[in-house]
C-alpha cells in the first residue's frame, strides 16, 4: 500500500510534467496537421535558459520572487524563440507537400540541441536548489515540497488553458481554424495569428514543463529533449492527438504508468512498458483515448 | 432594386499552378439583386467564389466591394467587409455544437446580433430545435441550413452561396431557395453558384453562363431560362 501512494505521487509530479510538454505538441498538430520535433528541445532549452536568467540576471540569489521571475522570464523568451521558430521553419513550408515540414521540424530540432550545446556545453549542468528541500511524511509516504508545487501549479495551468480554449472568443478562434483553416478564414478568423498564438502557449507551457524537469531532476543536458519529447509526444498520442484534455490526460496516465513500473517492477523496464502501453492503446482506440471521432457528411 | 453597383469583378485570372482555371471574367452584381452563375463541372463557379473570399489568391484582374480592392486583401478581412461566403460542400465544423458554429459566424462582429440569430432561427426552426446536437452529426439538408445560418450571423452586405442545393433532396432544396428569396427580401445581395440552372434562374434577377474559366452568356434570368442555349445545356430540353 505504501508502495502504491508513493508511486501515486510520483506518478502524478511525473505525469504533470508529461503533460504541460505533450499540450505544445498536440496543440500544434491540432492547427497545422504537423509534429513540431523541436518542441522536445524547447523545453531543454527552457532548463538552460532558466539556468541563465538565474546566474546572469538574478545574480545566484533566488527570493520566492526571483523563482517566479525565472519562470515568467524563461517562458518569455521561450515563446519568443517558439514564434520565431514557426516563422522560419514551418511558415515558408505552409503549402509543400507535408514531408518537407516534417523534414523542416527535424533539422530545426538538431539546430536548437546544438545551440544549446554550443552556447552552454556538451557536459551535464546542475540546476540550483531553487525551492527549499521541504518532506512531509503523510502515511508513510513521502512528499516533497517540489512534488506538491509541480502538481498545483501544473493543475491550474491546465484548467486554465482549458477555460481559455472553451469560453473564449481567442479559444474558439484555435477550434475553429483546428478543425477547418479555410472556414475558419471566411469566419474572419487570421489563422496566421492563431498559430502564432499556438506557438506561444505550447513554448510557454513547455519552458513551466521543462524548468519543473530541471527542479525535480536537477541534471540538465543538452541532448535531455530527446527523452523529455519522446515521452510528451507519446502522452499526446495516448490521449489522442490534436485534443487537449487528450493530451492533460495522456501525460497524467503516462506518468502514474512509469511510476508503477519503476515502482512495483523496475525502473530499466520502465521505457518498454509505456511503448507497449501506447501499442496497447493504439490497437484497442487507434485515435487516442479522446480522439475525436464523428462521422462528417460529405 | 436600385442601380448603384456593390461588386464588380474585372478581367479576373486565377490558375492553379501552370493550369488556368479562370482566364479573365467580368461581372457586376448590384445593391440589393439575386445574381447566379451557372456552369458544369470544372467551369470555374468555386474558383471564383473562393478567390472573392480571398481563400485564392488572383493571378490578374480586380475585385471591388464598395470602393475596395478585395484582391489587396487577406481572406479573414473579407467578412469584415461585409461579404459573406457558404463555401461548397458547407464546411461547418463537425465536431462544434450548431449553435458554436452560429457563434463562430458572428467572430467578426464580436458580438451576437441576437435579432440576427431569431431570423435564423425562424427561417430555420430546425437550426434552433438542434441548437445542441453536432454539427457534423446534422443531415446535409441540415447541414446546409446551417451553413448558410451560419454565414448570415455576420450581418453581410453581400452573400455568396456556393451549390447550396448541392446533394439535397429536391424538397429540401425548395425550402432552402425560399429561404434565400427571405434572405434577398431582408436587404441582403445575393451571389448564387448553382449547377441546377432552372431552379437558380427562377429566382434569380440576372445570371451569367461560365463554360471552362470563360462567360459564355449572361442577361436578366428570365431570357437567359428561354434562351435555346440554355435549355438544351442546362434544362436537358431538346427543340
Ligand atoms: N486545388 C486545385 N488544384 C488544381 N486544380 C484545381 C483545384 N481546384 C480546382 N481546380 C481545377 O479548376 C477548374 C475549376 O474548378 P472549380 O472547382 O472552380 O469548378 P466548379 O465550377 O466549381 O465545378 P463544380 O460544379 O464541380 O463544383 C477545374 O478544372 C478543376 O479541376
Ligand atoms: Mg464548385
Amino acid at each position: 500500500m505504501d508502495t502504491f501512494l508513493q508511486q501515486l505521487a510520483n506518478g502524478l509530479t511525473i505525469g504533470s510534467m508529461f503533460a504541460l510538454v505533450a499540450l505544445g505538441y498536440t496543440m500544434v498538430y491540432g492547427v497545422m496537421k504537423l509534429i513540431n520535433f523541436a518542441h522536445g528541445d524547447m523545453v531543454a532549452a527552457s532548463a538552460f535558459v532558466g539556468l541563465m536568467v538565474y546566474t546572469q540576471i538574478l545574480g545566484q540569489t533566488a527570493s520566492l520572487v526571483g523563482v517566479v521571475a525565472i519562470f515568467f522570464i524563461t517562458a518569455a523568451i521561450m515563446a519568443c524563440i517558439g514564434v520565431t521558430l514557426e516563422r522560419v521553419a514551418y511558415r515558408p513550408l505552409r503549402t509543400a507537400p507535408r514531408l518537407s515540414a516534417v523534414v523542416s521540424a527535424l533539422g530545426a530540432s538538431l539546430v536548437i540541441q546544438n545551440g544549446i550545446m554550443l552556447i552552454w556545453g556538451p557536459r551535464m549542468r546542475i540546476f540550483p536548489e531553487l525551492v527549499p528541500q521541504v518532506y512531509w511524511h503523510v502515511g508513510g509516504v513521502i512528499i516533497s515540497m517540489m512534488q506538491v508545487i509541480i502538481l498545483v501549479l501544473s493543475l491550474i495551468l491546465m484548467v486554465a488553458l482549458y477555460l481559455f480554449i472553451e469560453k473564449t472568443r481567442m479559444g474558439a478562434a484555435i477550434r475553429a481554424s483546428s478543425l477547418d483553416q479555410d472556414a475558419a478564414r471566411l469566419m474572419g478568423i487570421n489563422v496566421d495569428s492563431v498559430i502564432s498564438l499556438i506557438f506561444i502557449i505550447g513554448s510557454s507551457l513547455g519552458a513551466v514543463g521543462g524548468l519543473f524537469i530541471a527542479l525535480y531532476y536537477r541534471g540538465i543536458t543538452f541532448d535531455m529533449g530527446w527523452q523529455y519529447g519522446l515521452y510528451a509526444f507519446i502522452a499526446a498520442i495516448i490521449g489522442g492527438i490534436g485534443n487537449i484534455p487528450g493530451a492533460m490526460l495522456g501525460g497524467m496516465l503516462l506518468g502514474l504508468f512509469s511510476a508503477f513500473i519503476s515502482g512495483y517492477v523496475s525502473s530499466t523496464w520502465a521505457d518498454a512498458f509505456t511503448f507497449m502501453l501506447l501499442i496497447g492503446i493504439l490497437i484497442v482506440r487507434p485515435t487516442g483515448l479522446l480522439g475525436e471521432r464523428v462521422a462528417e457528411k460529405v | 432594386m436600385s442601380n448603384d453597383v456593390l461588386f464588380t469583378i474585372e478581367d479576373l485570372e486565377v490558375s492553379y499552378g501552370s493550369i488556368a482555371a479562370i482566364k479573365g471574367i467580368s461581372l457586376e452584381v448590384r445593391k440589393g439583386e439575386i445574381v447566379t452563375i451557372l456552369g458544369a463541372n470544372g467551369a470555374g463557379k468555386t474558383t471564383t467564389m473562393r478567390t472573392i473570399s480571398q481563400l485564392i489568391k488572383a493571378k490578374a484582374g480586380s475585385i471591388r466591394f464598395k470602393g475596395h480592392e478585395l484582391t489587396k486583401l487577406p481572406a479573414h478581412k473579407i467578412v469584415k467587409l461585409g461579404i459573406s461566403h457558404s463555401p461548397e460542400g458547407r464546411r461547418v465544423f463537425g465536431v462544434l455544437t450548431v449553435e458554436e458554429n452560429l457563434m463562430l459566424g458572428a467572430y467578426s462582429r464580436r458580438k451576437v446580433n441576437p435579432e440576427t440569430l431569431r431570423w435564423i432561427y425562424e427561417m430555420f426552426p430546425r437550426l434552433e430545435e438542434r441548437r445542441k446536437q453536432l454539427a457534423g452529426t446534422l443531415s446535409g439538408g441540415e447541414q446546409q441550413m446551417l451553413a448558410i445560418g451560419r454565414s448570415l450571423m455576420s450581418d453581410p452586405e453581400m452573400l455568396l452561396l456556393d451549390e447550396p442545393s448541392l446533394g439535397i433532396a429536391p424538397i429540401l432544396v425548395k425550402a432552402i431557395f425560399k429561404q434565400i428569396k427571405e434572405i434577398s427580401r431582408q436587404g441582403v445581395t445575393v451571389l448564387l453558384v448553382e449547377q441546377n440552372a432552372k431552379a437558380a434562374l427562377k429566382l434569380a434577377d440576372r445570371g451569367y453562363v461560365l463554360e471552362v474559366g470563360r462567360i459564355a452568356l449572361d442577361g436578366p434570368a428570365a431570357e437567359l431560362l428561354a434562351s435555346d442555349k440554355i435549355q438544351e445545356a442546362y434544362l436537358g430540353k431538346k427543340h
